[in-house]
């Protein structure tokens, strides 16, 4: 649908030097995520869900996809599947040129309903991926994790969360949990990035804040992000590419590519470019609300 | 400590002194005979005036209960984990053990001590018997009822079968498995006692039997308020392990407290 050679000099289009030495753009065809004609249906029999038809999606190293769809489309579907949360009902997923195992690919994944551990403070929750994933997890074991706090607490200050760091899940706002969780996600400097919604209990000028602050990331480390999202604006804002899902069972309509320069700002939100493309997303979505065309089950 | 807490605890307290003043006086009232109720002041006094031929009966049965306890926590928490972790085991080992734990455990007294003798072994293996199944119960249900959404956190991260049941499974099973602790050592207590009345010849269950048997009425209540104090002790000593470990889970009485 859309050529990597157009999106590459997107992606390079005004963006930082890469301080990381990533195999980007030198590589050609890097593939960090590839779904080979995948569908998922949800139980078995009469009470099965088809939640995803047959769907082909190619994610090249270092590409940041924004998923937009309907409610119930199939979008957080998808990026369990690329997690290796769930098993595809056909079709093949490939991770980092794997079939996929959560291994394969460094991943960090925020999922929609904040799930933080309500035993731990924020500190420790947010420190879990260290704990849990090499090369973190070796010296988390040999030096005491002095270091990993400072950086916990680094990244908890970006999202606005400093002095928050000993407090319990259960003591924090929803939109405050939902910054915690995207620090956990990001804590383990990922290849991978899974977001689903991150930003979605957050007042629109903490979720600008964080736009850039997610942007900043990308262009330093380069991970490869698949964003699933509700505000076009943010897709408009954050994605090389905007992938629009139909009603369930979703399937991929349309896959645009975003050309703006790098890096993006607010302001650039309301230059008419930006604009026409919001209305363009938008009626794609109105369109796709309605039962899904080839979907024998889309409607009711 | 808040207002409330010590509020609390004075209640606590002067409901039990009230509880002993009343009985005294309903005892001096109708002039009950010691052989049949004794007054508490004569049953401390007893407590008073024998804890040196007491003691080691204590020591005896503390000990027994004990061993009996951490040897049917170990069991209890391996099996729970085992059962819990696995949908088969769940589904096929669970009515093996309802069926194990409404055995009247007065009844494997006699087996134990066909296989063991009379004396401690079969009080240790009662008090086991007894206490390992609320535990198992506990630990399984912990493990079952564990929000997928939970593990999935640690799944995304590659993290190992073994990874998610320590950071995951054991943590939140935690709550449940001290509220396990709490009943299992009431319950290992009364296996013991059990036992030593049926066939030993130390411990405190042996002490009560036989001063019943010599119509010492004050003895045998003083065996009784021993085994009371014990078990509150031990009980609040898990309560307070159990406070600092699975705060997270009792943030209730911390939001009216404050
Ligand atoms: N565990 C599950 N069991 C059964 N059906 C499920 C399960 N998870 C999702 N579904 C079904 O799959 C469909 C897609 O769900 P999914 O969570 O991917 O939607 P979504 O696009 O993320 O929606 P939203 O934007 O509301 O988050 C839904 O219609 C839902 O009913
Ligand atoms: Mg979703």
């Amino acid at each position: 649908m859309s050529t990597a050679l157009a999106r590459d000099a997107a992606v390079l289009d005004g963006a930082r030097v890469p301080a990381t030495g990533m195999p980007n753009g030198m590589l050609p065809e890097q593939t960090a995520v590839e779904l080979s004609d995948v569908s998922v249906t949800f139980g078995k029999g009469v009470h099965s869900v088809p939640a995803l038809q047959p769907t082909k999606l190619r994610v090249p190293d270092g590409d940041f996809i924004a998923l937009v769809g309907p409610s119930g489309c199939g979008k957080s579907t998808i990026l369990k599947l690329v997690a290796g949360l769930i098993a595809p009902t056909s079709g093949v997923v490939l991770v980092g040129g794997r079939e996929v195992s959560a291994k394969a690919l460094r991943v960090g994944m925020a999922f929609q309903n904040p799930t933080l551990l309500p035993w731990l403070t924020i500190e420790k929750n947010v420190m879990l991926p260290l704990k849990i994933v090499e090369p973190f997890r070796a010296q988390f074991r040999s030096q005491r994790n002095n270091s990993f706090r400072d950086k916990v607490h680094a990244l908890l200050a970006q999202v606005g969360l400093s002095g928050f760091a000993n407090h319990f899940p259960w003591q924090l706002s929803g939109g405050m949990l939902q910054r915690a969780n995207l620090c956990r996600a990001l804590i383990h400097e990922p290849r991978l990035l899974l977001l689903d919604e991150p930003f979605g209990a957050l007042d629109q000028f903490t979720r600008e804040e964080l736009w850039v602050v997610l942007q900043d990331l990308w262009q330093v480390r380069r991970p490869t992000v698949l964003l699933v999202t509700h505000d076009l604006k943010e897709a408009g804002f954050l994605a090389n590419r905007i992938c629009v899902m139909s009603a369930r069972p979703g399937r991929i309509l349309a896959d645009r590519d975003v050309t703006f320069k790098r890096p993006r700002t607010i302001a650039n939100t309301f230059e008419p470019a930006f604009v026409t493309l919001n209305q363009e997303l938008r009626e794609m979505i109105v369109a796709a609300r309605a039962p899904a065309p080839t979907g024998s089950m889309g409607g009711r | 400590m808040t207002n409330g807490t010590l509020r609390r605890r004075a209640a606590a307290a002067a409901l039990i002194v009230l509880f002993f003043a009343a009985w005294e006086v309903a005892c001096l009232m109708f002039g009950v005979s010691d052989l049949i109720l004794p007054r508490p002041s004569q049953v401390f006094a007893t407590l008073w005036t024998r804890m040196p031929v007491l003691w080691p009966h204590v020591v005896q049965t503390l000990s027994t209960t004990m061993v009996g306890f951490v040897l049917g926590v170990l069991l209890g928490v391996l099996l729970g984990a085992l059962i819990g972790s696995s949908r088969i085991a769940y589904d096929t080992a669970y009515p093996l053990l309802i069926g194990f734990s409404s055995i009247p455990k007065v009844a494997v007294v006699p087996i134990f001590v066909l296989w063991f003798g009379s004396g401690t072994v079969p009080a240790v293996l009662t008090s086991l018997a007894i206490c390992f199944f609320p535990i198992v119960v506990n630990i399984a249900t912990g493990l079952a009822t564990t929000e997928p959404e939970l593990e999935d956190v640690l799944k995304a991260l590659g993290a190992t079968k073994f990874d998610i049941l320590w950071n995951v499974g054991l943590p939140r099973t935690m709550p449940f498995f001290f509220a396990s602790l709490k009943v299992a050592i009431s319950y290992a207590f009364v296996g013991t006692v059990l036992s030593e009345t049926v066939a030993s010849n130390r411990g405190i269950g042996n002490v009560m039997i036989t001063a019943s048997s010599n119509f010492n009425t004050p003895l045998v209540f003083a065996g009784l308020f021993i085994l009371a104090a014990l078990g509150i002790a031990l009980y609040a000593m898990f309560s307070l392990i159990e406070m600092r470990v699975t705060g997270w889970a009792n943030r209730k009485a911390d939001l009216i407290a404050t």
